[in-house]
């Protein structure tokens, strides 16, 4: 009886869940509970809560929401290369007859769990950090269109992430690799929480990137400077404006794919079973419409970011700026094309292998004139060698051939040959690295000046730099020399003593590249408490020629006090060059979008809601549905929600930074 | 919603923020008798499905799908024009270039996935031999 109410409380979860027989995870769960511990003491001491609450947490201000995005990514990056690195100890370590030192069990959630997070819980969220934080910026606006969405938005991503750090220590992750295929999947090979874990992280981060792209467009349609017309807009919004119609168009198909999947696990569908009318093979098919436009939304703001970039440490106008629109363009519409060039082996006929192989070849023909685009912004340019422009110039050499091999890779033939090798994983990481993480690095060297006031170390950057370009080389190009001999992926243990040396070789590159981790931290570290900061007291410390440079560093809460009036691409070049002056009276009252505690509760009952479905604790999951209907409802009965500030307080702020602008260029 | 912050009019002295790009922008309203002809119409197309269903007037199983997949198609665009007050003009044109992507990202990904579970089924489910007329 006293079992029956502990199931009825407690659904599946119990002691045993815990990972207590497994040292690593009790290791790894004593240091997060260290530090966890004496980050909440140091915050009690210093009394930061309501500073974090209230300045933070609850704020609606697109700049902070920003940096949140960005903090959870880089903190999930730490969470995510540290799986990275113990793979590659494991593979490097497990020859002649040793198992390594990881068991199956925990080896096949660490690949699944490092893909999940690197692409769900560190590009996304760092990708979005920045269209949050810039795109307002660049396009004059004072926010986004929906304020308290974008909170919203934040928390279900990070609501996401705390479900997947949460498997680690209750219960376990997916063993399915990062997109779990059934029937692998399914509930009788998979019975354990690892796959809903999996499925109610996605569900519920997957909310807040749909929401987010919503905002964003509409932000982007609505809410340009009188005078920004569509093709006046800076190259990175138009990536932004490409990037969320690919979220919006997308994301959808993923939530309905594991809808379907959760409903096959707990009400026993048979959708992508192998019996009773099921196919697996529909749940691969209809992922990867997901997931090859998903690529495409990590990529495009990154080719964003290098557009400014080059054109700003070239100190000239992007060189075919109207081709650079049309190839984003184009790019969105053919990565709807080109899904089953992730399955090509899966048994489609000649026709349809033939079609989906020349639509990939196909892409590589925009992103190519992008490159030549950048090539020749920099042709005749007075190039600045600063750290924006160095990540420019290594994305251009690693992405160029990682694309190379994704051209070879999309002749059916040949993927024939390297399907599920290390060859494949040797290519992604070769242009999501080379790619979007050199993009992203890009542009954090290229904004923090603008969202804190000061320019990173460049000492310790650099070391991070060379560090992160040399490793990545040392650690994938023997994979695709493994690829090429023909070793699959996901293995835990090898026969062949021959290949140990190239593991081992690509263990040291991942080490490079922990330094040149720990090298970015120090860069984050000596800049941020450093007593010599490199102010930048002109808001545009590079020269820029956006709109984002035209305020101050860090942007007032409303961004402009007045409304720029834009004549030309180069906004803020254009207005340098006519002399125009910040204006120095006129200020009126402001208004801007109050804080709200509505999207943090209701993330944190969602958590609690996928917390619930996870362990079937049925009344704790309509408790917490409830709730999160309730506190919707309320929320639409607050109409609180907006206040002015002050001309006088306008006056005050502005008069605090502006000094004229420099004359000419 | 918290757009009002931005879309609302401002207090008489604050400076306009005029939105440029956006020509003709405005929803559409609907009249009661749009609304009323939005709902018979819905109405009917709910109801014929069911009636053909319910009562097995069409033998063929696939014709009677393909009827009622047609019913839906024109229950969707009903609620389109009627209920979302979708037209070449509003918000600039703007939704109606949205639902136009919308539309061509739907048929690639239903005739594409039809085509490869086709190819799929008829390569690789077991009892089947390899087509040759697919392997072209």
């Amino acid at each position: 009886m006293s079992s029956d109410i502990w199931t009825f409380i407690f659904g599946r979860l119990s002691w045993d869940v815990i990972p207590y027989y497994d040292p690593i995870l009790v290791g790894t769960f004593a240091v997060v509970l260290v530090v966890g511990l004496g980050i909440v003491a140091l915050l009690f001491k210093h009394k930061l809560w309501g500073y974090l609450w209230h300045e933070w947490f609850t704020s609606v201000d697109h700049k902070k929401v920003g940096i949140m995005y960005m903090v959870l990514g880089l903190v999930m990056l730490v969470r995510g290369f540290a799986d990275a690195l113990m793979m590659r100890l494991q593979q490097a370590i497990a020859f002649n007859g040793s198992e390594g030192y990881l068991n199956a069990h925990h080896y096949d959630q660490l690949f699944s769990v490092h893909g999940v997070i690197m692409i769900f819980f560190v590009a996304m969220p760092l990708i979005t950090g920045f269209m949050n934080y810039i795109v307002p910026l660049q396009i004059g606006a004072r926010d986004v269109s929906f304020p308290f969405l974008n909170n919203f938005s934040f928390w279900m991503t990070a609501g996401g992430a705390v479900l997947v750090m949460l498997s680690l220590f209750v219960g376990e992750f997916a063993q399915t690799g990062w997109l779990a295929f059934p029937p692998l999947s399914g509930i009788e090979n998979s019975p354990a929480s690892g796959v809903d874990y999996y499925i109610w992280a996605l569900q519920i981060a997957g909310v807040g990137t749909t929401l987010s792209g919503v905002n964003l467009i509409a932000t982007i349609i609505k809410m340009r400077a009188p005078g920004m017309t569509m093709m006046k807009m800076p190259v990175f919004t138009w990536t932004a404006l490409c990037t969320n119609v690919l979220v919006v168009a997308s994301f959808p198909i993923l939530t309905a794919v594991l809808t379907l999947l959760a409903l096959d696990r707990y009400v026993g569908t048979n959708f992508f079973t192998n019996d009773l009318g099921g196919s697996p093979m529909m749940y691969v098919n209809l992922i990867w419409i997901w997931g090859h436009p998903e690529v495409y939304i990590l990529i495009l703001p990154c080719f964003g970011i290098f557009s400014e970039v080059a054109s700003t440490f070239s100190s000239k106008r992007l060189f075919g700026y109207t081709s650079m629109v049309y190839a984003t363009i184009v790019i969105t519409i053919l990565s709807y094309l080109v899904w089953l060039h992730h399955f090509f082996t899966m048994g489609s006929g000649a026709s349809v292998n033939a079609f989906f192989g020349i639509t990939t070849m196909i892409i590589s023909i925009p992103t190519g004139a992008k490159v030549f685009n950048w090539l020749f912004t920099m042709y005749k340019g007075r190039i600045r060698f600063e750290l924006p422009m160095m990540w420019l110039i290594a994305f251009m050499f690693t992405f160029t051939i990682g694309g190379m091999t994704g051209v070879l890779l999309a002749v059916p033939p040949a993927d024939f040959v390297l399907h599920n090798s290390l060859f494949l994983v040797a290519h992604f990481h070769n242009v999501i690295i080379g790619g979007v993480l050199f993009g992203i690095f890009a542009g954090i060297n290229y904004w923090w000046p603008k969202a804190f006031g000061y320019k990173l170390n460049e000492f310790w950057g650099k070391i991070s730099f060379w560090c992160w370009v040399i490793g990545f080389w040392v650690a994938f190009a023997p994979l695709y020399v493994l690829g090429l001999m023909g070793v699959t992926r996901r293995l835990r243990t090898f026969d062949d003593p021959s290949l140990q040396i190239w593991f081992i070789i690509a263990g040291l590159g991942a080490l490079i590249i922990a330094a040149g981790v720990a090298a970015m931290a120090i860069q984050f570290a000596v800049s941020i408490l450093g007593k010599n900061k490199d102010w930048d007291t002109t808001g545009d410390p590079w020269d820029g020629r956006t709109l984002e440079w035209a305020t101050s560093s860090p942007p007032p809460q409303y961004n402009f006090a007045f409304t720029p009036i834009i004549y030309d691409n180069d906004a803020w070049a254009d207005m340098k060059k006519r002399n125009a002056q910040h204006p120095t009276q006129g200020f009126r009252d402001i208004h801007m979008p109050r804080n709200t505690w509505a999207g943090i509760v209701l993330a944190g009952l969602s958590v609690v809601l996928g917390f619930a479905l996870i362990w079937y604790m049925w009344w704790l999951a309509v408790l917490s549905l409830a709730g999160i209907v309730v506190v919707s409802i309320m929320h639409t009965f607050n109409y609180d929600r907006d206040y002015f500030i002050p001309a006088e307080a306008v006056v005050a702020l502005e008069s605090k930074r502006h000094k004229p602008v420099p004359a000419g260029e | 919603m918290s757009t009002a912050t931005h879309n609302q009019p401002l207090p008489a002295d604050a400076p306009a923020h005029p939105h440029p790009g956006i020509s003709g922008d405005g929803h559409g309203h609907g009249t009661r008798r749009s609304y009323l002809i939005g709902f018979a119409l819905s109405v009917v197309l709910t109801a014929i499905p069911f009636w053909l269903v319910m009562a097995d007037v069409i033998a063929d199983t696939t014709i009677a799908t393909l009827t009622i997949m047609a019913f839906g198609v024109a229950q969707i665009l009903v609620h389109m024009i009627y209920f979302l007050h979708m037209n070449t003009r509003s918000e600039g044109g703007w939704t109606m270039m949205a639902a136009i992507f919308t539309i061509i990202v739907i048929v690639i990904a239903l005739s594409g996935s039809l085509w490869v579970m086709y190819h799929l089924n008829t390569n690789m489910m077991p009892g089947h031999v390899m087509d040759p007329a697919l392997m072209m």
